[in-house]
């Protein structure tokens, strides 16, 4: 056996007992992050295949939510800097090997693109706001060139929502000191819930039928594809290396088992994934309000969760503290 | 790249802390925090047990995942060595080179939000000097010097003594090595 003691102390209560750096400021901008992707590809995808007439409100007005829900996003990610005078410096450098350097320059390129997809159905979206831009012949003129090349700008829109979907998983992944977070399979993981919010979200707030059916059939696929992904997660860890294995005990059986397979997966997947089942079968109508509102807080337990395990898991096995089993240890 | 290497013999460190005292001396290193610590590691089975006490810092890895992962470019090598740095006036505080080295000699949190860790003690290296904690040792357990030169005090120790580093798995390349 091995014991290994801290004789002075390090005294940074960010790093022991444990590595304890991010809450829910990150959780939640990740979370926020996903959910501007799906919004995007959403919009885009329903211009894309001119569903206008079944999905009126995901083809006119979701696109406005994503700057909105972007800048919500990035307003917590703000709020965690520690140094944040130096907020700037993401900008003045790009770091090719740094997922975090990527992200920052994505969501700069994200704004501009969201706005050309707002414009693009600003009239038929938003006919009270729409008159203000009119006003003015510039203003006409960009919206009658959005409107004309909506198709395009929805074709530039997707692989940027994905980008951004994508990098919200890979942020974490690319750390190799955090055994919990080093899979691949965390970037398409986050993507796809990604896209499972923002599908649930449409669910919640469309008001006609055939969009809410449309975007619960959508949301079923994706649950569906989260599932399989959060499978593959476990499968990647459980035949990981040791410090894997060790980070995997904290959702089999360890602390944060119950958050994990009751909160998330049971509450957050396999309960709306039932319901939504149910829904496009014409049952369970009443509570079609309950799907997706699950959805949407199962997307942020799982960024939450694995914010917190991430954090914990590691290579050194220091004992910080006094160990009443030490001697015990060193008997067996 | 000129790799500094520090070796430290666990068969006469003592534990005793001064190098720690003479880190937050010489570097000011602000209240209630500390950029070294001493691991009293114990193995075996009891009553056949061996103690090593090790003098811990940031191993100054030659392929440093924290500035690998910094976004900004705050954490840096310093001036073609594998010594590794931040400059306060470019880190943002988002903790990501925190988070990012797999040795938990995690950099550490000044209170004025940027990070601040051990730096090698690069400004006494640049005179020629030793960190401050290899100088303060009372036991000798600790040297300083680069790899690339065959003769230097560092690369001799390797050559004719049994070392480790710490978790050479993770890919990092420490440069801190201990005798055993
Ligand atoms: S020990 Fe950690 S902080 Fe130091 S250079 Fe290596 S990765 Fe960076
Ligand atoms: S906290 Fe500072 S040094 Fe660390 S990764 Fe962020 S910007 Fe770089």
């Amino acid at each position: 056996m091995k014991e290994e003691l801290f004789v002075t102390a390090r005294s940074n209560a960010l790093i022991d007992p444990s590595l304890h750096i991010w809450t829910w400021e990150v959780a939640m901008y990740l979370f926020l992050g996903g959910l501007t992707a799906g919004i995007m590809v959403f919009a885009a995808t329903i211009a894309l295949l001119k569903k206008d007439e079944e999905a009126p409100f995901a083809a006119t007005k979701l696109a406005l939510l994503a700057p909105v829900v972007l800048s919500l996003g990035m307003t917590t990610l703000f709020l965690d800097l520690e140094h944040k005078l130096y907020v700037f410096r993401f900008y003045t450098s790009f770091q090719v090997l740094s997922p975090m350097s990527w992200g920052a320059w994505i969501l700069i390129v994200i704004y501009p693109v969201s706005i050309l997809q707002i414009l693009s159905t600003l009239r038929s979206g938003y006919p009270q706001a729409s008159p203000y831009v009119d006003r003015f012949a510039i203003g006409r003129q960009v919206l009658d060139w959005c409107e004309a090349n909506r198709r395009q700008i929805a074709m530039t829109a997707i692989p940027f929502g994905i980008a951004l979907g994508i990098y919200t998983g890979i942020l974490l992944s690319a750390f190799s000191a955090r055994p919990f977070w080093n899979s691949g399979v965390l970037g398409p993981l986050f993507l796809v819930s990604g896209l499972s919010t923002a599908a649930a979200l449409v669910a919640l707030v469309a008001r006609k039928h055939s969009e809410k059916v449309l975007f619960t059939r959508f949301d079923l696929g994706l649950i569906a594809a989260e599932v399989a992904l959060v499978a593959l997660f476990i499968i990647n860890l459980a035949s990981g290396t040791e410090q894997q294995l060790t980070a995997l005990d904290s959702i089999m059986g360890g602390p944060y088992a119950l958050v994990f397979w009751v909160l998330f997966v049971g509450v957050g997947l396999l309960i709306p994934l039932v319901l939504e089942l149910l829904e496009i079968r014409g049952l369970a109508r009443r509570v079609a309000i309950v799907a997706p509102v699950l959805v949407l807080l199962g997307g942020y337990v799982l960024r939450q969760v694995l914010i917190d395990i991430g954090q914990e898991s590691n290579w050194t096995k220091y004992d910080t503290q006094y160990n009443a089993e030490l001697l015990q240890r060193l008997r067996d | 790249m000129t790799r500094f290497a520090m070796v430290i013999d666990t068969k006469t460190c003592i534990g005793c802390g001064d190098c720690v005292v003479a880190c937050k001396t010489e570097n000011r290193v602000p209240d209630g925090l500390n950029r070294d610590w001493i691991v009293e590691a114990t193995q075996g089975k009891y009553p056949q047990l061996t103690t090593e006490f090790r003098s811990e810092r940031c191993n100054h890895c030659s392929n440093a995942t924290c500035v690998t992962l910094c976004p900004t470019g705050a954490s840096h090598h310093w001036a073609g060595t594998n010594i590794v740095l931040v400059d306060p006036d470019m880190c943002t505080g988002c903790k990501a080179c925190i988070a990012a080295c797999p040795y938990d000699a995690r950099l550490v949190m000044h209170p004025d939000g940027y990070i601040d860790k051990c730096t090698f003690c690069h400004h006494r290296v640049g005179e020629g000097l030793d960190p401050a904690c290899v100088s303060s040792c009372p036991t000798r357990c600790m040297h300083f010097g680069s790899l690339d030169e065959p003769s230097s005090e560092v690369s001799r120790l390797l050559k004719t003594r049994e070392y480790k580093v710490l978790s050479p798995e993770t890919g990092n390349e420490p440069n801190v090595y201990y005798l055993i």
